[in-house]
């Protein structure tokens, strides 16, 4: 779906850490199932929160090295970031209003 | 007013909300996440019927659900926080919306249990985990443990050995209550050691898992195991907190019923992980959400008969 942009190891500095909106990103992977429940509802907040937040997704197989930055070992893990900085960390699969209720604390 | 509503859209749900579209039923399924329930955790199911060559849990799901849609269903985000049960109405609100219904299939499934040990919520997301195809690719050519002694525990370290260096399975008992076909698989893959009559004490570590500390249940031993994940597959918890006090639970939480998914309250029917059995597998909650869906026809044309014209 064109609303969640796809971050890289390269991309991720520029694209979430200096970003001037809020950001979230979708740490998934194509193994992992619960990731596929977080996906669609990650798709949903993109599209309700456009220009507001920019959520975003990293393929954690091709991306070694962000998640290890950021002290990732399960998956799904949603963190929001505000002026480059970890505002929230969510690990595992939640509803999608509880997702919803973290990004409101970030605008 | 709905004819019916089913709160959960893993295999149990599916498959009553396919039988109950195709009864052309009012129904609408309710469901927090989304579809598919725990056996989207699965890496592979080699057990249910249909598929020589086995099936991801993801795909077999979501054929479940594309299933459903060529007839119709309705399945709807939303997570069910209370209900009011009657013969002739079922209230069940979200935090959005109230919905009603004749009669309701509760699909709700349940959680992997927790050890109860020390360390365990502190680690949890830093290598403590009850998944293991969601976390086991980070812990390439490291030393975890499993612990747990059923087919569960079993066919996650095997999983596991695909990354990791060492899988420890750790089990309090002398002999594995896995299917022996696991237990044969296990004992010929060279990656895992079984650690027999142990059980783990306290997960160490601060930033992430460290170690374990074990203590042998028969001589009492204690011991210190260095792995950098555990992965705990001990048995499941049913996610009974929504209908406490409100339906027949037996002595573990899961739902009392006979054998047509009916419960303590009239109209209201169990399928699936949620219901009291002995077996828990796709392979039940699929006849059971198609004996619901049934059962939830059958109860709603008497209810209508019995409706002044």
């Amino acid at each position: 779906m064109a609303d969640v942009l796809k971050v890289t190891d390269e991309t991720f500095d520029e694209e979430i850490l200096n970003s001037e909106i809020p950001a979230m990103v979708d740490f998934w992977a194509e193994w992992c199932g619960p990731c596929k429940m977080v996906s669609p509802v990650v798709e949903e907040l993109a599209r309700e929160y456009k220009g507001r937040i920019k959520i975003a997704s990293m393929d954690v197989d091709g991306n070694r090295q962000t998640p290890g930055r950021f002290g990732i070992r399960n998956i799904p893990t949603l963190i929001l970031f505000k002026g480059g900085e970890v505002a929230q960390t969510i690990i595992g699969a939640y509803p999608k209003s509880y997702i919803d209720e973290e990004i409101k604390k970030l605008l | 007013m709905e004819d019916l509503i089913i709160i959960g859209a893993g295999p149990a749900g599916l498959t009553a909300g396919l039988y109950a579209a195709r009864a052309r039923l009012k129904t609408k399924v309710l469901e927090r996440f989304s579809p598919g329930g725990q056996i989207l955790t699965t890496d592979w199911v080699e057990n249910y019927p249909g598929f020589p060559d086995g099936i991801s849990g993801f795909e077999l799901v979501d054929r479940m659900r594309r299933q459903t849609e060529k007839f119709g269903l309705e399945i709807q985000n939303q997570e069910v926080v209370r209900f009011e049960l009657t013969p002739e109405k079922k209230t069940l609100m979200t935090d959005k919306e109230t919905f009603e219904s004749r009669s309701l299939i509760l699909a709700i499934g349940a959680a992997p249990q927790k050890l109860g040990i020390e360390g365990e919520d502190l680690l949890t997301g830093k290598g403590v985990s009850y998944c293991a195809t969601c976390d086991g690719p980070f812990y390439r050519d490291q030393e975890v443990a499993v612990i747990g002694g059923g087919d569960t525990a079993v066919e996650e370290a095997i999983f596991l050995t695909r990354f990791a260096g060492k899988v420890y399975i750790i089990h309090r008992r002398d002999e594995l209550r896995a299917t022996k076909l696991l237990r044969e698989r296990a004992f010929a893959e060279e990656k895992i050691e079984l650690v027999w009559d142990t059980i783990p004490m306290r997960i160490i570590g601060k930033a992430g898992v460290e170690g374990l500390d074990l203590k042998n249940v028969k001589t009492g031993h204690e011991s210190h195991l260095s792995v950098q994940g555990v992965f705990i597959f001990v048995g499941y918890n049913p996610n009974s907190e929504l209908v406490k006090g409100q339906l027949e639970l037996d002595s573990l939480g899961f739902v009392v019923t006979n054998n047509n998914m009916e419960t303590s309250v009239a109209g209201v029917f169990a399928a699936g992980d949620i219901r009291s059995k002995v077996l828990r597998q796709v392979s039940t909650a699929v006849g059971e959400g198609a004996t619901a869906a049934f059962a939830a026809e059958k109860y709603i044309e008497a209810l209508m008969h019995k409706e002044p014209l």
